[in-house]
């Protein structure tokens, strides 16, 4: 179970997209989410759905890895879209049939509810989608450096930039880390007898409590380790220090954002004069 | 302590009469992690000659870790000092001395900061502000003493735990330190992961010269290097060539350690009546014992 989550986690191919300025891959993240947001209509969020499979076409990331990613989010984006089909309501009519199909005191499912919560899961899926793609492709030491080159300004007013990129690409680093660990303490557990998968929710929340406190002591025990380790090899903070890689905005960049730029433009035209609005 | 030692970093070496020159230096130290803390270490004068290779044995809480803590400056003595090449450590030449002596910890998974190879090893040179070229060719150097070249681009979290542990040593080389110390770094590999860590190791302290404190448990591994040490309560209680400290086996007993099976098969081989010498290694044992025989 715990397997599944792949958030954050690199995934070494070469490809254009891994070789692209990780300030790009993050402003295209961002930009990218922008989009999906201002699409209004399914062919609007179609055309993102189009970029985003060519962008996992080019980064050569299995199919099954970018699935894996959304298998995270199943739960959440079903809710959702079940909570919108039932109560989202509306009178709009897609295809030949009453409006709403069926009702039962607060409870109507219409046809505009039917396709609002499609559209929805779409976006929720585009929008985990691209930003595993990120992590997937690029490895947490671009893109602290990254984030620290994108947020260089804020040096100005003595914002601790460097730490912040640093102890961000550090928690990505633990995470599949952490995970072992959590999985060996719940094997653990339940080799002592722990019973973690069965009883009701207040039961299954209590017996998570054994695990968290060995899981938050080790990984205070490997902060302390990983302190000690950066400190020995002569760390104190972003002052003084030089960077082995150097960012480098290529022709790939250029491309990249150009086709983020239709993207959005398309995007913003289709909002304002819709083809075939929801 | 003779002044002169204190003054001069180069001293008579008795054994060989050259000159050598202390590496590191514990003089009269005294630590404790605070009142609660029962761990004391109280007035410690040890010291390691230049490419020298040091075992350091002791059970759990014999101040091992301590020890090599005390040599960087993350920890720092309430009394007494450490000196680096003739250099007493102290809060203004603290990078120019963590530069010179590394440390590689014992947990593979703990000490990497980045989840590339290169940019892991990449980190320390960094960190002291080395032009990028320099930083190419030191990544070159480290991971090459370390055998882990193709390894460059590799991604850590994938590599087997020697491997891991190979990297964190290429990190600490990236530094071009004198003395690397090895706080237990082999204690959580399998065999054959001690095995490759020892062997790089030994190639660091025989081809590139640099001084070697390892702290260990495995009493294996201690017949490798020149001096063994062993701690107790922070204190070092027996400090002889390692045939020398297994010849004391008994001893070695009191302070939880035991010997490694091959002191052991000796011991018993003279107890059994075979008066064969001490021998560390498995061919010069059977030798002895054909002796013996014959």
């Amino acid at each position: 179970m715990l397997k599944d989550v792949s958030f954050g986690q690199y995934y070494p191919v070469k490809s254009f997209v891994h070789n692209l300025d990780p300030r790009l891959k993050i402003l295209f993240l961002i930009g990218y989410i922008v989009a999906i947001f201002l699409a209004k209509e399914f062919l609007a969020l179609g055309a993102c759905a189009l970029v985003l499979v060519f962008a996992v076409f080019i980064a050569r990331i299995p199919f099954g890895k970018v699935m894996r990613a959304v298998k995270g989010i199943l739960f959440l984006v079903l809710f959702t879209a079940v909570i919108n089909v039932f109560f989202h309501g509306g009178s709009a009519v897609y295809w030949d049939g009453p409006a709403v199909l069926w009702e039962w005191k607060i409870f109507r499912v219409t046809q505009a509810g039917i396709m609002f919560s499609a559209f929805l899961v779409l976006r929720l899926f585009l929008l985990v989608i691209c930003s595993s793609l990120l992590t997937y492709t690029t490895t947490p030491v671009s893109l602290t450096d990254g984030i620290e080159s994108l947020l260089t300004p804020l040096k100005w007013v003595r914002f601790p930039v460097h730490e912040l990129a640093l102890i961000m690409s550090i928690a990505l680093r633990f995470i599949p880390i952490l995970m072992d660990e959590t999985e060996r303490i719940m094997n653990a557990q339940k080799a002592r007898g722990a019973m973690l998968d069965s009883g009701g929710p207040a039961k299954r929340v209590k017996a998570i409590v054994p695990v968290l406190i060995p899981l938050l002591l080790s990984a205070f025990h490997r902060a302390d380790e990983l302190g000690d380790a950066m400190d020995a090899r002569c760390y104190s903070g972003g002052k003084n220090r030089t960077k082995y890689k150097k960012l480098r905005f290529s022709w790939r960049d250029l491309l990249a954002a150009v086709l983020l730029a239709a993207l959005i433009a398309g995007v913003v035209v289709m909002r304002y004069f819709p083809v075939f609005p929801l | 302590m003779k002044i002169g030692t204190v003054l001069h970093p180069r001293c008579y070496n008795r054994d060989n009469g050259s000159m050598m020159t202390k590496a590191l230096e514990y003089r009269d130290v005294t630590f404790s992690y605070g009142e609660e803390s029962a761990f004391r270490m109280e007035h410690l004068n040890f010291s390691v000659e230049e490419g020298e290779f040091v075992a350091v044995l002791g059970h759990n809480g014999s101040g091992k870790s301590t020890l090599a803590r005390l040599a960087n400056g993350l920890l720092t003595p309430d009394r007494g000092a450490v000196a680096v090449f003739g250099a007493t450590l102290t809060q203004k030449n603290l990078f120019e001395i963590r530069k010179q002596v590394g440390i590689v910890f014992q947990n593979p998974d703990s000490q990497a900061v980045a989840s590339i190879v290169e940019d892991d090893v990449a980190f320390g040179a960094e960190n002291v502000g080395l032009k990028r070229e320099e930083i190419g060719k030191r990544i070159d150097f480290a991971l090459r003493a370390v055998g882990m070249e193709e390894f460059r681009t590799a991604t850590i979290s994938r590599l087997s735990g020697g491997q891991k542990q190979r990297v964190s040593i290429a990190g600490v080389l990236a530094l071009k330190p004198k003395i690397m110390i090895l706080d237990e770094s082999t204690a959580m590999l399998d065999p054959r992961g001690r095995r490759e860590i020892v062997e790089v190791v030994k190639n660091l302290n025989e081809k590139e010269g640099i001084t070697v404190l390892m702290i260990t448990h495995f009493m294996e591994e201690a017949l490798l290097c020149s001096r063994a040490v062993v701690m107790n309560r922070g204190e070092i209680v027996m400090q002889d060539t390692p045939e020398g400290i297994f010849r004391r086996g008994e001893e070695l007993l009191t302070y939880n350690l035991a010997l490694p099976r091959i002191g052991e098969i000796c011991n018993r081989l003279r107890a059994g009546g075979m008066q064969v010498r001490d021998s560390l290694d498995v061919n010069t044992l059977a030798e002895e014992i054909s002796k013996c025989v014959s």
